[in-house]
């Protein structure tokens, strides 16, 4: 196993620390007693992870493919199991995403979570480390341990934090991921009963039979497909977005919704190639249906944590449309996707955090004409809006239209289909910012009437607005370094993928006709 | 004849945005406030002038990176003639603009002056990015940039007709953009592997010669339409809706800034991105000529109909937008030369008449062409520069329009094509039918009150600007060699 590997990029286990840090940071509360100690502790912890995550930046070798910061200890070594971690181009965005976006997930939660706030931070913190261990396992088992982890204390931030209806959507959202895993469990063990190994490098480039793959495949899409989500299983997010505290929201949006596109690179292309083929139109129909169908849901809503969950669904959309179109530019515009997402999204999730903490409302017209009032915030809430609707110069431009080019050199068809998906996205947006910003600005009253009213951004939120909208531009106008760190595992990624398809054509000559004629669609 | 490389050019790009900042910083001292906004657009525009001579005049070019997105989609910027005539024009009439302003705002103690003077600022810094775009990607950037900056302008007065207005204004604009140009803009990378405009001449574009025809024709249209900001028709309903702005908008914004825009993005797509021989090839520059034709009378006629002044002249800018866009598709050097230096002749007259109707509006608040009977007596300078600018708008020599209308018809003459011929002739029939009566009618009827109006301070702010935009667009009518001098190293690379 040691080919996949690369150990020696820096001299301590680094990916251990950043998964353990949060676990030892959330026993740590059990011994503070002051709830503004205890923030100050969570706030600390969730940055110290930040920090430690900053060396897997500096020092990544963006020249190979292989699975770096790799450590891999004995565990359980009767049935082959180790504990075997490491990142690769892939999953490096996706544990700096997190580690970065959870100390702001804290810092909106500052004022707004008033009970519990030990237990609160507690799963917060339990959600980081199972969050990071999802993207940096090597090995099914893991994987599938973090997956599950993350569920409870997911649920337990809906149930207990969460608004009116939280009963109804922390069950819905439990429900539905737990089932869908349990397939996942299901394709773990299939893999490991044929192979004998749990180690994901291993697993991949196998020429396994195509009713095999594709059970597995089956097996494992269903899981990502909800969690991504896709059409027609999105319904959970809507109502777990709406009733999820602030900080859940951000959690969901920001990392937890990428863990699904993450799956289909990670498993579904590399392990399955064959059975991904003959799926593509499919799943490229549905990623389709999710663009279009987020979009004009989206435009149709009157709260705008709503509205904002079903734009995620349109978003997600592009993502496996990027990763389905299966060509470099399609796959990097995916993972630059999910990135700028889980920035534009998670910014525009602590946006409506913070206007719900000064109104006790999300309904778009209770918070409209808040220009007058709340310059600071609404020009942030420009830039996000912007960002979200792939305004040239912004990040998430850089994602879609790279998409689209994939979208494009695939099949004008689907490329042209996409196109609507983008111009949903500037009406529902630009309709929000309006209304927010300016609608009926004839002095109607805001909030409870209370003497707290209207008031401007403070220092906290102006910090926590402002760090995102660094990488607002940054990634908008110079996204080069990102891309090239994705940029040779993407390939390898690819090579892969081609290589199980023409290997499976070589080797049987029964198989079906109409994969051949993809693989010529992809060479051409 | 060479390109200098140099960093230089963002000054030009960065002065309006920082005078928008000094006036966001200084909202509680106006006269500060408004001397920023003039001193910015004179810094501006001198330092374009300083561009001209000699690099630009000798055929030499400006080029400068700022960002690399991904190879071939870069934010770019590109100094031709073309770009520096379009940014020369629009930073000259922001200094009158400005003064103009002043007068408009005051004199009718508008609200929410700072945010009004930094969009305005920021539109123009919009503009010079545009026109100094070296590629399709930062013209898209700056076009976006221009659409999101003008809406709180249109929406300014802030009541049910102003939010209707700006509504249809962004959906036409934002729409178009979104659904034609984007895909247009992923089709022409697919092609050809970058956004670069080809720098070299306007004879040969960036596509291969092997392009499949379709996809080019496809993705020509997708740009045409693309940039709905120049209003060709069946896109051109936001213009009269952006009407409810203030009249200085309307002036700069909706008749010089954000229209030009539009029409200097498609003939730089048309020139820069296909090039002269392949839309001959396909044929493409004489249906483009057609449809604008349509746009023109069809334009005119419903102009005639209108009896609020600002909705007639919205109307005769869509018309007179689709000559420049006409003399661009007919693809000859005179046609390109008529349509091009049309961008600033018409600009100059229009600018003049626009100012003229909010100069009456402050001082009569009347906007009703019917009910104007008689306010030349009152405003004779105004109604003088109306006159002109008139006379430049139907193409009556000495007035700058009768240069783009010479040239144009020399363009349909050199390709034989008497239909578009006819339709030059009939349109300027129509623009003297439909400006010549508000002229006449403003001095049918001594008024009952003959005391001059231009008098007061804050008009005579709006009247002196105006004055020099109409004289300027006659002396540009009797010398526009230096236009034309800048146009023809362009049209002579065909």
């Amino acid at each position: 196993m040691e080919q996949f590997l690369i150990f020696d990029n820096v001299s301590y286990p680094v990916l251990s620390m950043l998964v353990f840090t949060p676990i030892l940071g959330a026993i740590g509360l059990f011994f503070i007693n002051s709830q503004y100690m205890m923030k100050i502790w969570g706030l600390f912890i969730t940055l110290l992870t930040a920090v430690i995550s900053i060396p897997l930046y500096t020092n990544f070798d963006s020249t190979t493919a292989k699975y770096q910061f790799a450590e891999v200890y004995r565990w359980f070594p009767t049935i082959n199991l180790n504990y075997s971690v490491g990142i690769d181009g892939i999953s490096i965005l996706l544990v700096i995403l997190t580690t970065f976006v959870m100390p702001l997930c804290i810092l909106c939660s500052w004022n707004y979570i008033d009970k519990r706030i030990r237990e609160f931070l507690f799963a917060i913190l339990i959600m980081e480390s199972a969050m990071i261990g999802v993207f940096i396992s090597l090995n099914t088992v893991l994987f599938y341990i973090f997956w599950e982890a993350m569920l409870i204390p997911m649920y337990l931030l809906i149930a207990v934090w969460g608004g009116p209806r939280k009963d109804y959507a922390s069950i819905k959202f439990f429900l539905y991921t737990l089932i869908a895993s349990v397939f996942l469990l299901v394709a773990i063990i299939a893999l490991y009963i044929n192979t004998g190994t749990f180690f994901i490098p291993e697993l991949m480039g196998r020429n396994f039979s195509f009713s095999f793959q594709i059970w597995v495949f089956l097996a494992c899409a269903l899981a990502f497909a909800v969690k991504i989500p896709m059409f027609p299983l999105h319904t959970w997010l809507p109502a777990a977005h709406v009733e999820a505290p602030t900080a859940g929201s951000v959690i969901l949006a920001s990392v937890l919704l990428k863990m699904g596109g993450y799956g289909f690179i990670r498993f579904c292309l590399p392990i399955t190639p064959l059975a991904t083929e003959a799926c593509v139109p499919y799943l490229i129909a549905l990623s389709l249906a999710s663009i279009i169908f987020g979009g004009y849901l989206a435009l149709g809503q009157n709260d705008i944590k709503k509205l904002i969950a079903y734009s995620s669904v349109g978003h997600m959309g592009f993502v496996t449309l990027g990763i389905f179109v299966l060509n470099s530019a399609g796959i990097k515009g995916a993972m630059l996707q999910m990135i700028n997402h889980g920035i534009t999204t998670g910014a525009l999730f602590i946006c409506i955090g913070i206007i719900y903490e000064r109104t006790h409302s999300r309904d778009i017209k209770v918070n409209s004409a808040l220009g007058m009032f709340m310059p600071v915030y609404v020009t942030f809430l420009g830039i996000f809006s912007l960002s979200s609707l792939a305004f040239p110069g912004t990040n998430s431009f850089v994602g879609e239209f790279l998409v689209l080019l994939g979208a494009f050199s695939k099949s004008k068809l689907v490329g042209a289909i996409a196109i609507p998906g983008a111009v949903l996205a500037a009406a529902y947006m630009l309709r929000l910012l309006q209304k927010m910003v300016w609608a009926d600005s004839d002095g109607h009253k805001h909030g409870d009437g209370s003497e707290r009213g209207l008031f401007d951004l403070d220092l906290r939120e102006k910090l926590t607005l402002a760090f995102l909208t660094v990488f607002v531009f940054w990634i908008g106008l110079n996204p080069e370094p990102l891309l090239n760190i994705m940029d040779e595992s993407i390939n390898h990624l690819l090579i892969q993928y081609n290589d199980g398809i023409s290997q499976a054509v070589e080797s049987s000559e029964g198989l079906h006709h109409a994969l051949r004629a993809f693989k010529g669609f992809i060479a051409g | 004849m060479e390109t200098v490389v140099t960093g230089k050019l963002m000054i030009t790009i960065m002065l309006p945005a920082l005078a928008a900042l000094w006036i966001m910083f200084f909202s509680g001292r106006p006269n500060l406030r408004d001397a920023g906004a003039i001193v910015g657009a004179v810094l501006t525009f001198g330092s374009i002038a300083t561009m001209i001579a000699p690099q630009i005049i000798s055929g030499g070019h400006y080029s400068f990176t700022l960002f690399e997105l991904v190879p071939g989609v870069n934010v770019s910027f590109f100094i031709d003639g073309l770009g520096l005539m379009f940014a020369g024009t629009a930073s000259f009439l922001w200094i009158l603009a400005a003064i103009y302003c002043i007068g408009y705002m005051r004199g009718l103690s508008e609200h929410a002056q700072t945010r009004f003077y930094f969009c305005y600022a920021a539109a123009v810094c919009g503009a010079m990015g545009a026109a100094f775009s070296a590629n399709l990607f930062t013209l898209y950037l700056f076009y976006e940039i221009v659409s999101i900056i003008t809406y709180p302008l249109v929406a300014h007065h802030q009541d049910r007709e102003a939010y209707e207005g700006s509504k249809k204004y962004i959906i036409y604009l934002m729409f178009t953009s979104k659904a034609f140009l984007l895909p247009a803009m992923a089709l022409i990378y697919w092609q050809c592997g970058t956004l670069d405009f080809a720098t070299s001449g306007i004879a040969e574009g960036i596509f291969a010669g092997d392009a499949s025809k379709a996809l080019v024709i496809a993705v020509y249209f997708l740009c045409l339409f693309g940039f709905a900001k120049a209003a060709i028709m069946p896109f051109h309903n936001w213009l009269p809706s952006a009407m409810v702005a203030p009249t200085p908008v309307s002036a700069l914004l909706h008749a010089v800034v954000v229209v030009k825009v539009g029409v200097f993005s498609i003939s730089r797509v048309m020139l820069s991105v296909f090039g002269v021989n392949l839309l001959s090839s396909l044929h493409l520059g004489l249906i483009t000529a057609y449809i604008v034709s349509f746009t023109i009378l069809a334009a005119s006629m419903i102009a005639l109909s209108k009896t609020d002044l600002k909705a007639r002249l919205a109307y005769s800018t869509v018309s007179q937008l689709s000559y420049i866009i006409l003399g661009v598709a007919m693809l000859t050097p005179n046609s390109i030369t008529g349509g091009l230096i049309h961008i600033t002749n018409h600009a100059f007259s229009k600018i003049t008449l626009f100012f003229c109707a909010g100069a009456i509006y402050v001082a009569t608040k009347k906007k009703d062409i019917r009910d104007m009977k008689g306010v030349g007596y009152q405003m004779p300078l105004t109604m003088a520069a109306f006159g002109l600018a008139s006379l430049s708008m139907i193409g009556v020599p000495p007035v700058s329009g009768f240069v783009t209308k010479w040239f144009l018809a020399l363009g349909t003459m050199d390709i034989n094509n008497m239909i578009l011929l006819t339709v030059l002739l009939v349109s300027s029939f129509l623009n003297a039918c439909y400006f010549a009566p508000v002229f006449i009618g403003s001095f049918s009827r001594m008024p009952e009150t003959s005391a001059n109006l231009e008098k007061s301070p804050l008009v005579a702010m709006m009247v002196v600007p105006l004055f020099i935009t109409a004289v300027i667009s006659v002396c540009i009518g009797i010398w526009p060699d230096l236009f034309l001098k800048i146009i023809n190293l362009l049209v002579d690379t065909i």
